[in-house]
């Protein structure tokens, strides 16, 4: 992932800075720049979400891509936050402690890096709230 | 719009090709298919290439001419076109091949897949096949396929009574199968045993809940029905093609255990071909985790959710059962070069309505199709018919 790639989304990798559809009170994250509901109708504001949320489903990664291998077995999960979208984050804990319906909150962590040189990507993780 | 008919297939055998390219490899699938439709190269008017990822795989774009190149078809200068929509590349090549013969833009149209995923270390591999998802917000966390799976795998073995036998007994299905099948990758039968001591890839799904990294392409043929007679005495009308999309990331799905998309697809096929479960004599699903031949055969709607498991267990989808599902090996056995396996779904259900399918043949004359692109952002259906 190129510098720039990765410099253009950290509020959203950093601080949960999602959207918000103001004509319909959709939240978004992955933040959207386009109502899905309201298409071109909706008017789309930033938002910071809380960070807290349940889990809905969970793996444990054993075998990863070349870039995540070092951090085998982790814990990945779709997470629901409690303002309403889902996305998908690793969750900081032993993986025998994983379960679904877990409380969940985010954390700042190091996600990754481009190889040995590269730009290390730092993002949000979860552990247990 | 025109009936159409596939006139001719052909396929490689699938599995690990350290002594072919990726040229070797559709050069020989489509040589079969011409022959096997009594046609020469001249007598194509398009072509249509499912691939994935050729860009990373073997660092090739441009797939399109470069098939029509050392196909011998250069001088002839005749649209070739490659088709992206991941592991559903094949099968959207095929609708695409449909749609211009039926429109009667084309006549004679070859649509093919490859893929040669080999040629790059299986780490890079695993990373090729997460760009299926969703790059961004999926790959860049950790994300890998198997583990996407595992998350619907988990989420429907919470909500549904799924077993991990009943999961485990859909791979040695499939290895029944595919050990009846000459080109299949992996051709011994196995026990639900080796499934369940196999290594963890990720939780539940083990190495053998897996389809292989796999070489290999497939070819078929297609031309208006009304003359396909000219050509073969068993041509294979095409009754539905059905195309459906979804959100690109699993967490942003309606349900995580549901493939809407292929709910959609389904019934739209269905409506097409006006026909009813009871008419599909077999179905090639697409297996690239036993959880996904679980969710296939519910979300096509030939049970209710949660009752897949069961089905399997009683062995209604075994090859001689009431529903053969995946009579190839599937994804699982025959193995699962990414963009062709939609074309190798095609070819395997024109085998058993022209009873060609030899050790693993069952009496059909209907059968389906169902190629998933990513986690279920794309799905193409076909249903086709004997003549």
């Amino acid at each position: 992932m190129s510098v720039a790639r990765f410099w253009r989304k950290i509020p959203q990798r950093y601080n949960l800075i999602g959207t918000r559809c103001v004509a319909c009170g959709r939240y978004f994250f992955p933040p959207r720049s386009f109502c899905p509901s309201c298409r071109r109708n909706g008017k789309i504001i930033d938002y910071q979400f809380k960070g807290e949320g349940t889990v809905i489903t969970y793996t444990v990664i054993r075998t990863a891509s070349d870039q995540f291998e070092y951090a085998t077995p982790y814990v990945l999960a779709i997470i629901q936050l409690d303002e309403g979208p889902r996305l998908t984050a690793q969750i900081s804990c032993p993986p025998e402690e994983a379960h679904i319906g877990m409380r969940v909150k985010k954390v700042f962590r190091r996600i990754g890096s481009d190889g040995k040189s590269g730009v290390i990507h730092y993002g949000t993780k979860f552990v247990a709230a | 719009m025109k009936d159409v008919a596939v006139i001719g297939v052909g396929c490689t055998t699938f599995g690990e090709k350290w002594n072919h390219s990726f040229r070797d490899l559709f050069i020989e699938a489509g040589a079969l298919a011409l022959e096997d439709a009594n046609l020469s190269g001249e007598q194509i008017d398009a072509l249509f290439v499912g691939n994935m990822s050729a860009g990373r795989f073997i660092e090739q774009e441009h797939i399109g001419a470069l098939i029509a190149d050392y196909a011998g078809l250069a001088t002839k200068h005749i649209p070739s076109t490659r088709v992206e929509a991941a592991c559903a590349s094949g099968g959207l090549a095929f609708r695409q091949a449909i749609t211009a013969v039926a429109s009667g833009m084309s006549t004679i149209v070859v649509a093919a897949g490859v893929e040669k995923m080999t040629d790059i270390t299986p780490g890079q591999t695993v990373d090729t096949l997460a760009s299926a998802a969703d790059r961004e917000w999926e790959g860049f966390m950790g994300a890998t396929f198997p583990g996407l799976y595992a998350m619907i795998a988990h989420d429907y073995m919470h909500r549904y009574p799924l077993t991990r036998e009943q999961l485990a007994q859909v791979a040695v299905k499939n290895h029944f199968n595919g050990a009846r099948n000459p080109i299949a990758q992996f051709q011994q039968e196995i026990s639900i045993e080796t499934v369940l001591s196999s290594s963890l890839v990720a939780d539940p799904l083990r190495l053998f809940d897996c389809s292989p990294i796999t070489d290999g392409a497939a070819a078929v043929i297609l031309a208006p029905l009304e003359i396909a007679k000219q050509f073969t005495d068993t041509p294979i009308k095409v009754l539905a093609s059905a195309q459906a999309s979804d959100t690109i990331a699993l967490h942003d799905r309606r349900d995580i255990s549901t493939l809407d998309a292929t709910v959609e697809a389904g019934k739209r096929a269905f409506h097409q071909a006006g026909l009813t479960h009871r008419d599909i004599d077999l179905v090639e699903v697409h297996d690239c985790f036993t959880i996904g031949e679980i969710c296939a055969i519910e979300d096509l709607g030939f049970c209710t959710k949660g009752e897949a498991g069961q089905l399997t267990e009683d062995g209604v989808t075994a090859l001689h059962g009431d529903l053969p599902v995946n009579t190839s090996g599937g994804l699982k056995a025959c193995g699962h070069p990414v963009g062709a396996t939609g074309i190798k779904q095609i070819y395997e259900v024109v085998l058993q309505l022209r009873g060609e399918a030899g050790k693993r043949q069952i009496e059909a004359e209907r059968g389906m199709t169902h190629n998933v692109g990513g986690t279920g952002a794309t799905v193409v259906i076909h249903i086709l018919g004997a003549c």
